[in-house]
């Protein structure tokens, strides 16, 4: 019996894939943010409040997907932003094959943004690379405080936890010091803003987290084109 | 539950892998699972179990190595398994460590053998 080595990634040709969209974002100046959590947590409301948030002309674009309906793209449509649905039938994730079908008739020299709002689900969609600059993990206070070391890998993949919800902090034992210690034990290095898409209390530092991204992302936009 | 995918793509990688071995049928693939891959090895192992069921795979063994999350330390180098998230180094107290592994998702190798007269449950290629 011969054994032979393989070394790859058993994801290879998802990686692939990524790698290209990630370059292709990269040449025409995208900032791609995969966004993350359980279903119910909070990632169309925290949508809905980015896009409020933003000059009418700002080339932003959403991809939003669910297992079935297209409820989320029918919320998001609101605010005149191009927005489609990716509707997987049944898998728990997006891959980057699903983004780049999806991406298919966009320009991306049109798109200075593209928010990615994954299935609701904490655990496959940490496996697939989507070619996003940053993953997003959303984690709200209706959950418990010990989610982070319960689904570490995509606490310990994303750079930015949004604690979503705080105006039910009165009403709900929820520890958000635990909370925010238990996603560094994970990931020392993740920064942390707390929300409330309902009260619009915090939404403040994560606009200001979003500015900051774009403004890094910056100096390679729009250059080539 | 996205381990069906997963399977797939091991199962998907062994076929076009053996192509390179005519006359050999593969025995085993290992697989390397990272403790921060988010893969549950139970259920990774039941859907390749369920995808080789009546193929001309279905004696395809599947070895998982399972890896910790290691890291090393900024200050003096020394690299160290991280247990129960604690990520500081044992040798001197730093917290400035990063990690070099622990979320691997990697096909490791592949384990061929000849097709011979006394080959019992593999297909010959003749």
């Amino acid at each position: 019996m011969d054994r032979v080595p393989l070394e790859r990634k058993v994801l290879s040709e998802n990686d692939r894939l990524a790698a290209e969209l990630r370059e292709r974002f990269q040449e025409h100046g995208v900032l791609c943010l995969n966004i993350i959590s359980s279903p119910g947590s909070g990632k169309t409301s925290l949508l809905e409040s980015t896009l409020a948030s933003l000059p009418r002309n700002d080339h932003v674009a959403v991809l939003t997907g669910d297992i079935q309906t297209e409820n989320d793209a029918n919320r998001l449509k609101r605010f005149h932003f191009p927005v489609k649905q990716i509707t997987t039938g049944g898998t728990c994730h997006l891959d980057a094959r699903m983004i780049q079908r999806h991406l298919e008739d966009w320009k991306l020299e049109d798109i200075d943004l593209l928010l990615i709002e994954n299935v609701g689900n904490l655990v496959c969609p940490s496996s697939y690379d989507l070619g996003e600059a940053a993953k997003i993990v959303v984690l709200s206070v209706t959950e418990g405080e010990d989610k982070p070391l319960k689904y570490p890998s995509i606490f310990f993949k994303s750079s930015l936890l949004v604690l979503s919800k705080i105006d039910l902090l009165p009403y709900v034992p929820f520890d958000i010091e635990a909370a925010a210690e238990n996603a560094r034990k994970v990931h020392p290095e993740m920064e942390i803003v707390k929300v409330s898409c309902l009260t619009g209390n915090g939404l403040h530092e994560w606009l200001m987290w979003l500015e900051e991204k774009r403004r890094v992302h910056q100096p390679l936009q729009k250059s080539t084109t | 539950m996205h381990e069906m995918g997963i399977a797939n793509s091991v199962l998907e990688a062994v076929r076009t892998e053996m192509t390179r071995y005519p006359g050999m049928y593969p025995c085993k693939v290992g697989v390397r699972i990272g403790e921060m891959a988010a893969i549950d090895q139970d259920a990774l192992r039941f859907c390749f179990e369920a995808i080789i069921l009546d193929t001309d795979l279905a004696s395809l063994e599947l070895g998982i190595e399972v890896c910790p999350r290691r890291h090393r330390c900024q200050a003096c180098t020394e690299e160290f398994v991280v247990r129960d998230y604690n990520s500081r180094c044992p040798k001197c107290s730093s917290l400035e460590t990063t990690c070099v592994s622990g979320d691997e998702l990697e096909l490791a190798y592949l384990e061929v053998e000849e097709y011979g007269p006394s080959t019992v449950g593999a297909k010959s290629p003749q």
